[in-house]
């Protein structure tokens, strides 16, 4: 967690903006910025998932643009049931991933197995194949909160003292299958 | 439908059990060991001509210790419809694969295999269809208990009192 005193000042003069700040903080506002998202859909909210990246939500001003490569995303957006056929295609693409990467389960499906909790194929959440960093509400949530998910994941990003953190450090070994379900 | 009552039971006498009365579209039952007969006798018949399998499936009966299979016939040469079921046992559920008569039975048979464990001799393919290859148990039987966990996975969501 950044102090006061580490944040990035944006000094403006005319014609010229200027940024300084830590290393850190200075990553981290291009990081928030550029917030790719992998272009995955599991059910139909996917089809709230296309909305989000049309014209009338524009995500793109935020810098969330969608990537059809899990190489080039930073965040996984978990849009849909899940079937237990698919996890383990989608703990593929989530370790295909580059860090720093994020997971946001889009909807009641992704968060606890929703209307479909009770199958004998649905998986009961999402956070129990990968870890999750935002559980939205919804059955499909609306464009909206999707996008405030995603502002939400730059909060985070904000918050994240990413370089001292991977700088000299060994990777940790991926979190054993299955992920545990955090506190919500 | 007198005409194909007629037919069928000329075809294939006095096996054949008819439901007529019940709510629902009229259906034939037809022994397993008449049940490829049955359905050849259903396409090549000039007088039914049943040349479009429309829909197949299966039911777990086990009430009657049985597991029908299903099959919803249309002719488009006479435009008319039917239903025929075969009853095999629940224990060790084998019946005759209509891939030979309808090849778009091909997936609805692997369908049938899949969720309720019917055993289609004859299936060039027979394999899942819809759930993956490792799983155990056919989830449409009545008697189907959810495992713990799949490949780790729990199959329940861990109560507020777990955590």
């Amino acid at each position: 967690m950044s102090a006061p005193e580490d944040e990035v000042e944006i000094e403006r003069g005319p014609g010229v903006a200027v940024a300084v700040g830590p290393l850190d903080g200075l990553l981290n506002l291009c990081r928030k910025n550029s917030l790719w998202y992998l272009l995955f859909g599991t059910a139909c909210c996917a089809i709230e998932l296309m909305q989000t990246g049309g014209p009338r939500t524009d995500t793109d001003r935020f810098g969330f643009v969608f990537r059809p490569t899990p190489r080039q995303a930073d965040v996984l957006i978990l849009a849909g049931t899940i079937t237990y056929k698919m996890a383990s295609r989608i703990r593929r693409l989530y370790d295909q991933m580059p860090e720093p990467k994020y997971v946001i389960a889009m909807g009641s499906c992704a968060n606890t197995g929703g209307l479909f909790q009770a199958s004998y194929s649905v998986v009961n959440g999402g956070d129990l194949i990968v870890p999750v960093d935002i559980y939205l509400p919804g059955c499909p949530c609306r464009p909206e909160a999707l996008t405030e998910g995603l502002m939400l994941i730059q909060q985070k990003c904000e918050q994240e003292p990413w370089l001292a953190k991977a700088w000299g450090r060994t990777p940790e070994p991926a979190e054993p299958w299955p992920g545990r379900p955090r506190e919500c | 439908m007198k005409e194909i009552r007629d037919a069928l039971a000329e075809r294939l006498g006095t096996e054949i059990e008819w439901h007529e009365d019940l709510a629902g579209d009229p259906f034939a039952v037809v022994p397993p060991g008449k049940w490829l007969e049955a359905c050849r006798a259903a396409r090549d018949d000039e007088r039914l001509s049943f040349d479009f399998l429309r829909n197949q499936t299966g039911t777990d009966v086990p009430a009657d210790e049985v597991i029908e299979v299903v099959v919803h016939l249309f002719s488009y040469k006479h435009r008319h419809a039917f239903v025929m079921k075969t009853r095999v046992s629940r224990t060790d559920p084998v019946a005759d694969s209509l891939v030979p008569v309808w090849p778009a039975a091909n997936w609805y048979e692997r369908e049938i295999y899949d969720l309720l464990g019917v055993r289609f001799t004859g299936h060039p393919d027979l394999r899942r269809l819809l759930l993956p290859e490792d799983w155990v148990g056919h989830p449409l039987r009545k008697d189907y208990a959810r495992p713990e966990s799949y490949q780790g996975i729990p199959t329940t969501r861990p109560g507020k009192e777990d955590r």
